[in-house]
C-alpha cells in the first residue's frame, strides 16, 4: 500500500479528515497509463485527482509543467484554483498554479507560455489553442499527468473529442503522459474508458462508493396542473413553500424561456420577498456573476436556472433541487440530483414538478426509472471528421507535419480509432484544396507540400484566423439587449436574431425577469424600455432541448396501456380518461393521428414517440409530402411524443404519407433541401473551418459584405453533393438533429397499423403540442400564398394601393417578349 | 417572365422576379452586384476555399435572363468582379462564356467600388452610363432622379404570422431605384438599415424577389 506522506497525513488530521477510499485507490493506481474515476459529487473527486499531483511536486524538485487539468467550464477551473491554493498554502508546498481560459488577460497568457506552471488549468478550446502555438513542445516540456474533470460531460459533445485529439498530440510531445478521469455516474463508464485512454491502452475504472440512494419525489400540490403550457404558474406557492424550508433551493428549467416565465410568476408571488435570483446563458455575463458570488455567499435562498448552473460552480449549501418541468433524460436528472447536498454519503433531496399533464406521465415514468436503478443513453459512434479538419489546420498553425504520422496520433484517440485512411486522406485532402470536384484555385490552396513530403500553410498569416475559430460550440447568433439611454443603457442579455427579426416596436418580452418593451435596433443591438405590462410576449431564446430518452419513451408508452393509473394523481388520470373519451390513447405497436381544425389552420397530430430530434425530421419528411401533395403545410412543431403539423388543407388519408418506402426513399432527396441540414452544414461547416464564425465587428460593419451559409450548402448541393462537406452534414444529420435511427424503429414497430381519428377540436392530448416554441416553417407554396396576401395586405392599409393609376401588384406570366 | 412592372422618370419598366431589371423599350437587361470571382479573392487572401462554383451558377441565372428577354443591351451596374485580380483570374472556360454571352449585344460594365479599373474583358467600361431620362450608375447619389443603381444589397423582411421571410429586393420610389444583388455569393442588407432612411422617400416600395415578384410598402 502506497502511504501518504506525513505532510499530507498531518494536513489530513488537521482538518478532521480521512482519506477516502477511492482516494486511496487513486494513489496506489498512480502510475496507471489512463485512470477514470467514477464517483459522487461531494466524495472529494477533484482531490483524488491532484493528490498524486501534489505529492509528486511537494519536493520541489520538478521543473516546468507537472500536470494539466481541463475542465469543460471556465468558471470551474477558477474554481479549481481556488481550492487547490488552500492545500498548498496550508502545507507550505513549493507548487505554482495557474490557470488559462478564454477570459485570461493576453499579459498573463505570454507568462504562462515563457513560464509554465506546474498545475495549469484550462478549458478544451484553450488547449486546442495551446497546441497550435509552434512553442507548444517548450511549454509542455516535462508534462505527467492529465486530469479530465466532468469527463462524462465532454464524452459527450464535440469538445470532448477535440480534447482527446490535442491529448494525443500532447502525447507525442510527452511520451509518458497518463491521464485521469473524473466523472458523474454514467450508464456505460467503459465508453468513456475507451474514448479517454489511448487507444489501444487499457483504461482502468474505480467505482466509488456511490452514496445512498437519493430522497426524490413529485411535488405536491393544492392545484392540478394545467392541461398544456411549460410554466409550471400552479406550483409557485408550493415552490414557495419548499424555498422557505430549506436553506438554498436550484430550481431547473428546460428552457431559458421557461425560466423567465418561472421567475416572473414567481416574484410576482414573492410576499415574503426571498432573495431569489435567475440564471441562464442568454443573460449578460456580469449579471450571471454576481448571482453566482450570492449564491456562493449563502445570499440566495433559491435559483431559477438552466443547464447552464449545471457544472461547474459550486453549489455550496443547495439542499434542495427542483426540477420544473419533465426531465427528458433520467441520467442527466440523477447527475443534477446528485450535486445537490454537499455532504458525503447524505442522500440528496429532489422534486419534481411536471408542468402539465402530458408531464406527470413522464415524471412518474421517470421516477420509476431513478428508483429502478435505470440510466438512459445512446452510443455516440465514430469521431466526427469535422472536427478532424479542424484539427488538422490547428496541427497545421505549429508547423509543417507529415500525414503519416499525424494519421497515427489521431487513430491513437479512442473516437478516432476506427478512422480509416481514405476517409482521413479525405479530410487532409478538403483542409488543403477545398476537396471540389472543380479544381480551379488550386495555386491559393491552403495547404501546401513541401519536398520533404510534409504539409504547412501556404500563407503563414491564415494562422491568425485559424486560431481564432478554434472551437466546436455552435453559437447561435444573438443580439446583445440594452436599455435604452443616451449614451448605451445596462446591458440585460442576449436574445437570437431570428426572434428579434420578428420583433415590431412596442413588442413586450421577457429578460432576466423583467419585462421590456422593444425599441429598435441600433447598431446590433437590440434597445428596449421599462415596461409595466403584466403579459409580455415571450422570448424564443436558443436553449439546448434535449431529446427524451429512448428509454423514457417507452416507459411512458407503457404506461398508457394501463386499464387504471393508481400512481398518478387523480387529476392526471382524468386527463387521459378523457382523451379515451373524445379519441383514444397512443396504443405501443400502432400509431395514432389525429386531424382537426384549429387556430383558423388544418391541425394533424403523429404520436410517434420518436424523440424531440425523430420527432422533427419526421415532420421534415411529411411536411415535403404533403406539399407534393397539394395540402398546403405551412409549419409543424415537434417534441418528444408527437409532431403537430399545421396546414391550409385537412388530411384526409394519412396512409400515403407514412408508406414505408416513400418515406425512406424521400430521405436521401429530402436531406438536399431543408433548414435542419442547412443549420447542421452550418455547425460542420464552421468546425471545419469552411466558413468563419461571424466577429462582432463583422456584423456591425454591414451585413451585405457576408452571405448566408445557406448558399454555399445550396451551391454544393448543386455543383458538388458528394463533396466531403456534404457527407459530414449527411452523418452528423442523421445521427444529430436527423436521427433517422428513431423513426425507422418507428416504422418498424408500427408496422403500417395507423389509427387515423378525424375530430372537430383539438384533443386533450395535443393540447400541450400549441404551446411548444420552435415551429419550423416549410418554405412552400403556403408561403409564397402568405406572402401575397401580405403584400396587397400592406399596400392596402398603407394607402398605396389607392393611388392612380393603381400599380399592378399581381405577378405576370407572358410569353417572351 | 415573371415581373413587377412600375414607371421610373416615366419609364416603363419590370423588376424580374430573378433580380434583373428590364427596360423592353430599350431591350435593356439591367443586373448590379455579380461579384463573379468572390471564392479566388477569398482564397487568395488567405481565407477559407469557399466552392469555386458562384461564377457558373451566377453565369447560368444571366444566361436564362437572356433566353427569356433577347436583351440587346446589357448593363452590369458595378462590383461585377469581386476585385481586379478575380477577374483576370477568371478560368479560361468562364471568361469565354461571357464572351459566348456578349455576341450580338451591346455590354457595359459599370465600374463599381470592388472593380474600380478597367478589365480584360468585351464591352465597354463606363464609371456611369446616362441614358435619358435614366442614368445607370453604382452607387446612388442624394440629390439624383431618374437614378438606378445598385452597391447596397437590399433586403426586404416581412413577418407573415409569426414567421419571418427575408428576400433579395428591389427599392424604388419616384426619384430612384436601388437594384437587388444579382450574384450567387451575395448577402443582403436590411430596408431597415440607416443608410435607406435619407435615400429613399416615405412612399418607396421594396419589390421582393424569390418565386414571384411582389411589391410592399418598404419595410422600415
Amino acid at each position: 500500500m502506497r502511504v501518504l506522506p506525513q505532510l499530507f497525513e498531518n494536513w489530513f488530521a488537521s482538518k478532521g479528515w480521512s482519506i477516502h477510499p477511492h482516494q486511496q485507490d487513486m494513489l496506489e493506481r498512480a502510475d496507471a497509463p489512463a485512470l477514470l474515476l467514477i464517483a459522487p459529487t461531494g466524495g472529494g473527486k477533484t482531490l483524488s485527482g491532484f493528490l498524486p499531483t501534489l505529492i509528486d511536486l511537494a519536493d520541489g524538485t520538478h521543473e516546468g509543467m507537472h500536470t494539466l487539468y481541463i475542465s469543460p467550464l471556465k468558471a470551474l477551473a477558477a474554481d479549481i484554483k481556488r481550492n487547490l491554493t488552500t492545500p498548498v498554502a496550508e502545507m507550505d508546498l513549493p507548487i505554482s498554479i495557474d490557470e488559462r481560459t478564454g477570459d485570461t488577460p493576453q499579459t498573463r497568457r505570454k507568462r504562462q507560455r515563457a513560464d509554465p506552471p506546474n498545475i495549469f488549468l484550462t478549458t478544451p478550446e484553450s488547449l486546442a489553442l495551446l497546441v497550435s502555438y509552434d512553442d507548444a513542445p517548450r511549454m509542455f516540456k516535462g508534462l505527467k499527468r492529465v486530469v479530465i474533470d466532468e469527463i462524462h460531460a465532454l464524452a459527450e459533445s464535440k469538445r470532448g473529442d477535440q480534447m482527446m485529439l490535442a491529448l494525443a498530440r500532447l502525447q507525442t510531445l510527452c511520451p509518458n503522459l497518463k491521464r485521469v478521469g473524473l466523472s458523474a455516474t454514467v450508464e456505460d463508464p467503459a465508453a468513456i474508458a475507451h474514448l479517454m485512454a489511448r487507444h489501444p491502452d487499457p483504461c482502468e475504472i474505480l467505482l466509488a462508493d456511490p452514496g445512498p440512494a437519493p430522497d426524490i419525489q413529485m411535488l405536491a400540490t393544492d392545484d392540478a396542473p394545467p392541461w398544456s403550457g411549460s410554466g409550471a404558474a400552479y406550483a409557485i406557492p408550493s415552490v414557495l413553500e419548499q424555498i422557505k424550508q430549506h436553506n438554498t433551493t436550484l430550481i431547473f428549467h428546460n428552457t431559458r424561456a421557461q425560466a423567465e416565465i418561472f421567475f416572473h410568476n414567481l416574484w410576482l408571488a414573492n410576499d415574503d420577498s426571498l432573495p431569489i435570483g435567475i440564471h441562464h446563458g442568454s443573460l449578460d455575463r456580469a449579471q450571471r456573476m454576481r448571482v453566482e458570488a450570492a449564491m456562493v455567499r449563502g445570499d440566495l435562498r433559491a435559483i431559477v436556472c438552466t443547464g447552464s448552473l449545471d457544472l461547474g460552480i459550486d453549489w455550496g449549501d443547495v439542499d434542495l433541487v427542483i426540477q420544473i418541468g419533465a426531465p427528458k433524460n433520467v441520467k442527466r436528472l440523477v447527475q443534477r440530483i446528485g450535486r445537490a447536498n454537499h455532504r458525503y454519503n447524505a442522500p440528496s433531496k429532489a422534486l419534481l414538478v411536471p408542468a402539465n399533464r402530458f408531464e406527470v406521465v413522464e415524471c412518474v415514468a421517470a421516477l420509476d426509472a431513478v428508483l429502478a436503478g435505470e440510466l438512459d443513453g445512446d452510443p455516440r459512434g465514430a469521431g466526427p471528421r469535422d472536427v478532424l479538419c479542424q484539427h488538422i489546420l490547428i496541427t497545421a498553425c505549429a508547423g509543417p507535419f507529415d500525414a503519416d504520422a499525424l494519421y497515427a496520433e489521431v487513430t491513437s484517440a479512442g473516437a478516432y480509432s476506427a478512422l480509416c485512411r481514405p476517409d482521413f486522406d479525405a479530410c487532409l485532402e478538403f483542409c488543403a484544396t477545398g476537396g471540389y470536384a472543380l479544381r480551379s484555385y488550386d495555386r491559393w490552396q491552403r495547404l501546401i507540400q513541401l519536398s520533404d513530403g510534409r504539409w504547412q500553410l501556404r500563407d503563414p498569416r491564415a494562422s491568425r484566423n485559424i486560431r481564432m475559430n478554434i472551437g466546436t460550440i455552435q453559437d447561435t447568433d444573438t443580439l446583445k439587449v440594452r436599455m435604452r439611454r443616451n449614451r448605451g443603457g445596462k446591458p440585460l442579455g442576449e436574445i437570437e436574431e431570428g426572434f428579434a427579426a420578428t420583433l415590431t416596436p412596442g413588442d413586450t418580452f421577457l429578460i432576466g425577469g423583467k419585462i421590456v418593451k422593444y425599441e429598435g435596433l441600433r447598431e446590433m443591438t437590440v434597445e428596449v424600455s421599462r415596461d409595466s405590462a403584466k403579459k409580455p410576449k415571450i422570448a424564443t431564446f436558443a436553449g439546448t432541448k434535449f431529446a427524451t430518452s429512448t428509454q423514457l419513451s417507452a416507459r411512458v408508452q407503457r404506461m398508457f396501456t394501463q386499464e387504471t393509473w393508481p400512481e398518478l394523481p387523480a387529476h392526471t388520470a382524468d386527463w387521459l380518461n378523457l382523451q379515451r373519451d373524445v379519441s383514444q390513447l397512443p396504443h405501443p405497436g400502432r400509431l395514432l393521428i389525429e386531424s382537426f381544425p384549429h387556430d383558423g389552420r388544418e391541425q394533424t397530430v403523429i404520436y410517434g414517440f420518436a424523440g424531440r430530434n425523430g420527432m422533427q425530421t419526421l415532420g421534415l419528411l411529411l411536411t415535403k409530402r404533403m406539399e407534393e401533395l397539394g395540402l398546403n403545410p405551412l409549419g409543424f412543431v415537434a417534441t418528444d411524443y408527437a409532431t403537430l403539423i399545421s396546414g391550409l388543407d385537412a388530411v384526409k388519408d394519412p396512409s400515403p404519407l407514412f408508406d414505408p418506402d416513400a418515406l425512406h426513399n424521400g430521405l436521401e432527396t429530402w436531406l438536399a433541401g431543408n433548414a435542419v441540414m442547412k443549420r447542421t452544414f452550418r455547425a460542420s461547416a464552421t468546425i471545419a473551418g469552411l466558413i468563419e464564425r461571424n466577429s462582432p465587428q463583422a456584423r456591425k460593419s454591414g451585413r451585405q459584405a457576408t452571405f448566408s451559409s445557406d448558399i454555399l450548402y445550396d451551391t454544393l448541393q448543386k455543383y458538388d453533393p458528394d463533396h466531403l462537406m456534404m457527407q459530414i452534414t449527411r452523418e452528423e444529420a442523421l445521427r444529430g438533429l436527423v436521427d433517422f435511427g428513431r423513426i425507422e424503429e418507428m416504422m418498424t414497430r408500427i408496422g403500417g397499423r395507423i389509427d387515423h381519428r378525424q375530430l372537430s377540436r383539438v384533443t386533450p392530448l395535443a393540447a400541450p403540442l400549441f404551446l411548444e416554441m420552435g415551429r419550423v416553417p416549410v418554405k412552400g407554396d403556403a408561403e409564397e400564398r402568405l406572402l401575397a396576401e401580405e403584400a396587397a395586405r400592406l399596400l392596402e392599409s398603407s394607402g398605396l394601393a389607392q393611388i392612380t393609376p393603381a400599380p399592378s401588384n399581381k405577378p405576370r406570366w407572358r410569353m417572351g417578349y | 417572365m415573371n415581373a413587377y412592372e412600375f414607371t421610373l422618370a416615366g419609364v416603363q419598366l419590370s423588376a424580374l422576379n430573378t433580380g434583373a431589371l428590364w427596360w423592353p423599350d430599350q431591350s435593356l437587361l439591367c443586373v448590379s452586384d455579380l461579384h463573379l470571382g468572390k471564392s479566388e479573392r477569398i482564397a487568395r487572401r488567405g481565407g477559407s476555399g469557399l466552392p469555386p462554383y458562384e461564377t457558373r451558377d451566377t453565369l447560368t441565372r444571366l444566361a436564362a435572363d437572356l433566353a427569356l428577354t433577347h436583351a440587346r443591351t446589357v448593363i452590369c451596374l458595378g462590383d461585377s468582379f469581386d476585385d481586379l485580380g478575380a477577374a483576370m483570374a477568371l478560368p479560361e472556360e468562364e471568361k469565354l462564356w461571357i464572351a459566348r454571352l456578349q455576341a450580338g449585344r451591346r455590354w457595359v460594365w459599370i465600374e463599381g467600388n470592388h472593380d474600380p479599373g478597367p478589365i480584360d474583358m468585351g464591352g465597354s467600361h463606363l464609371a456611369e452610363l446616362p441614358l435619358a431620362p435614366l442614368t445607370f450608375r453604382h452607387i446612388a447619389q442624394p440629390d439624383a432622379s431618374g437614378e438606378i443603381s445598385g452597391h447596397y444589397h437590399p433586403k426586404a423582411r416581412l413577418s407573415l404570422r409569426g414567421q419571418s421571410v427575408s428576400r433579395p429586393a428591389f427599392l424604388y420610389d419616384s426619384d430612384r431605384l436601388i437594384m437587388p444583388a444579382y450574384g450567387t455569393y451575395t448577402g443582403g442588407l436590411d430596408t431597415r438599415a440607416e443608410v435607406f432612411q435619407p435615400l429613399m422617400r416615405v412612399e418607396a416600395r421594396a419589390v421582393l424577389t424569390g418565386k414571384s415578384a411582389l411589391a410592399v410598402p418598404m419595410p422600415r
